[in-house]
């Protein structure tokens, strides 16, 4: 099947809102398949922890969660850049799509990374580097949203966003550095979350099929809710009202 | 040679003009009627290059604006909605610094004469704030008589609070300049002649004339 | 263009003059910060001692955050912000120039006040010049990371709340070394390592945050 796919005709609202619809169905799908075979293997499968019992099974959860924060918000900081740079309209409601689940999976991260450190460590959190800067990260993407929130016009929204985000996206290498640093000066026994028990094979395999879970529940959320704001957005168009009238 | 072609405004989620195209040269006077929000003001924004239109380009001697940015605006003089003068300094502090920001040396004698041309050269070491909206105008103006050279003008209702007095100075001033050879485009709710060459108009909502 | 700078820092220093009263509020914002922490975590010398540079720092952070009100609103509201949209001068220059300005005005004076603060928390006098050092060299940092977040919310609603929003998160490098350089040198490690790295940002800021923030502007505009 050779031919030429004409991307760019993707990059039109009205183009992509149907497209987005099968996405949304066939990575919900997958992702909840994923999900399912990696709690599985999580909670079921992976051997028992010798030092920290059954409790460590919340990483399964945890780590990719942290991982789908992190990566979530550099996809999110690349649609916004491409939106800025070739003033197309589809990359910055992408970028606003993510926001919200991005920041859905760094709470979750925080809050099983407490999960975790009450019966590992005794207390419900811990100024470790990675959790303090997961913490950063979430103001990051509150940030983002309330500055999207406060602005009414979408041009400005997503232009002003895309300016933030990649402030962002520059800065949290700094900042991750930065609390590294802080860390090691103040903390003589490092009290660490992330020093994991070294990884069993299977271990490693739930951890990563749960990101993949992740990564697929993110594209499904973030397609069903870019069809809102297209609709949203372009709710003055003929097609959108045309839809309306068909009763889609 | 300022020219803009296939200019589409939208406020809100209303579109108020498509498809705009005009060509403005120098000597010629440019006058964008309309009612109230019909895209006057925005109009004039996207031929500054404050506001970029949602279609359309705005070109200057061929060039985009977009393209040129300051060598474009050491061309230009706008005068908007705003006074942009600050209350804290006085009517002589705000000329000149409205001169040095657009690359317009002052003398002191300059500017004087310039506030002295728009009536205001008494108050010329008072602050600001204690001038009235009219007074405060007619300093905002005060630039259109230091800038001989620049050959764009955009104005924005530059007459409003102005007295009778005032509103026949600034005509002359801009009749004065468009005969020297600059292109202006304005806008204004109060109906009267000013004396061009070539005198054009555009009615939003209603095409080129 | 230099020309035109320089009447850009003249002009906001003469209308900050006009307007003491305007800057001083921020200078009383930072020491009523630093006295509120012996009241709120008791007076117990050796404590304090702990404590104060981060104290001190974190009151900055906040004085200056406080003061990024002034730097475009102020302009923004009577059109002479637009009229430097459209100026001859590069406004990345433009913008460099007024967080300069803003800077000396609300930055430095934190910068001098501090020594004497930090005595009231009895920090001891060898540690002063490298507490001076760091918020030298820090709160210029601030105050070009806060031109962004400043030019990003002009005119918005949500005032002051949104604005630490978005850049106290983008502080913290600056807080995390700048506090930790008077720990180091109190730990006898000597502050150089992290008045360097301050220094690094502060350059970083500076040859960034100006464009970034002209382009933050334009967008605020259209």
């Amino acid at each position: 099947m050779s031919g030429r796919i004409n991307w760019f005709k993707y990059a039109a609202p009205q183009t992509f809102y149907p497209v987005a619809r099968s996405l949304a169905a066939g990575f919900g799908i997958l992702a909840a398949l994923f999900c399912a075979v990696g709690l599985y293997i999580g909670f079921f499968v992976a051997p028992t922890d010798h030092q920290q019992g059954e409790a460590y099974r919340i990483i399964f959860i945890h780590v990719p969660a942290a991982w789908m924060s992190m990566f979530i918000y550099l996809v999110m900081a690349f649609w916004a850049g491409v939106g800025l740079a070739f003033n197309t309209r589809l990359s910055g409601m992408m970028a606003s799509a993510l926001a919200p689940t991005g920041a859905l999976f760094t709470f979750i991260a925080l809050w099983t990374g407490s999960l975790w450190g009450k019966p590992t460590w005794g207390t419900w959190w811990v100024w470790d580097a990675r959790l303090t800067s997961e913490l950063i990260l979430l103001f990051l993407y509150f940030g983002f949203l309330a500055l999207q929130a406060a602005i009414d016009d979408p041009r400005r929204a997503d232009r002003a966003g895309a300016v933030l985000a990649l402030v962002g996206v520059v800065n949290i290498p700094i900042i991750y550095f930065s609390v590294q640093w802080w860390n090691t000066l103040h903390q003589g026994a490092s009290v660490s979350l992330t020093s994991a028990p070294t990884m069993a094979a299977t271990m490693f395999a739930g951890m990563i099929i749960m990101a993949f879970g992740f990564w697929f529940y993110s594209i499904a959320a973030a397609m069903m809710r870019v069809r809102c704001i297209i609709l949203e957005r372009e709710r003055g168009s003929e097609w959108v009202a045309q839809l309306i009238r068909s009763g889609a | 040679m300022l020219d803009a072609a296939g200019l589409r405004c939208v406020r809100g989620e209303r579109t108020l003009f498509s498809g705009l195209d005009l060509t403005l040269r120098g000597g010629e006077l440019l006058r964008i009627a309309g009612a109230n929000g019909s895209g006057k003001t925005s109009l004039l924004r996207m031929l500054c290059g404050l506001l970029a239109p949602v279609e359309g380009s705005v070109r200057w001697q061929g060039e985009d604006i977009r393209r040129l940015r300051e060598a474009f605006w050491s061309q230009l003089v706008y005068v908007g909605h705003a006074n942009a003068i600050k209350d804290d300094l006085t009517a002589a502090e705000n000329l000149a610094i409205s001169c040095a920001l657009h690359g317009q040396g002052g003398t002191a004698r300059q500017l004087r004469a310039a506030l002295e041309r728009l009536g205001v050269a008494a108050s010329e070491r008072e602050p600001a704030r204690v001038l009235s909206q009219g007074q405060r105008r007619r300093v905002a103006l005060a630039r259109l008589a230091l800038s001989p050279q620049a050959p764009l003008w955009i104005l924005d209702e530059p007459f409003t609070a102005l007295d009778a007095g005032a509103v026949a100075i600034v005509r002359e001033l801009i009749a004065e300049r468009v005969a020297r050879g600059a292109a202006v485009a304005y806008t204004t709710h109060v109906e009267l002649d000013i004396a061009a060459a070539v005198a054009l108009r555009i009615d939003l909502g209603a095409g080129l004339r | 263009m230099l020309e035109t700078l320089r009447w850009v820092v003249y002009r906001d220093l003469l209308l900050a003059m006009r307007r003491r009263s305007d800057v001083l509020t921020i200078l009383l914002f930072f020491v009523i910060v630093v006295s509120l922490f012996p009241l709120g975590v008791g007076p117990e010398p050796a404590m304090l001692r702990t404590i104060a540079p981060g104290v001190i720092w974190v009151a900055a952070l906040l004085a200056s955050m406080l003061a990024l009100g002034r730097v475009f609103a102020l302009d923004h509201a009577d059109g002479t912000l637009e009229q430097m949209l459209l100026g001859a001068t590069p406004l990345g220059a433009i913008v460099a120039a007024k967080v300069l300005a803003h800077w000396v005005v609300t930055g430095l004076p934190l910068v001098l006040l501090a020594p004497v603060l930090a005595l009231q928390f009895d920090l001891p006098q060898q540690f002063l010049g490298d507490l001076m050092l760091s918020l030298l060299l820090g709160t210029p940092a601030l105050s070009l990371i806060g031109a962004i977040g400043a030019a990003l919310t002009l005119g918005l609603r949500g005032g002051g709340a949104l604005l630490a929003l978005l850049v106290l998160p983008l502080y913290i490098p600056v807080l995390v070394v700048g506090a930790g350089a008077l720990d180091a040198a109190a730990a006898g490690l000597g502050a150089g390592a992290h008045l360097l790295l301050l220094g690094a940002f502060l350059v970083m800021a500076g040859a960034f945050a100006p464009w970034v923030a002209a382009v933050a502007l334009r967008i605020a505009h259209e």
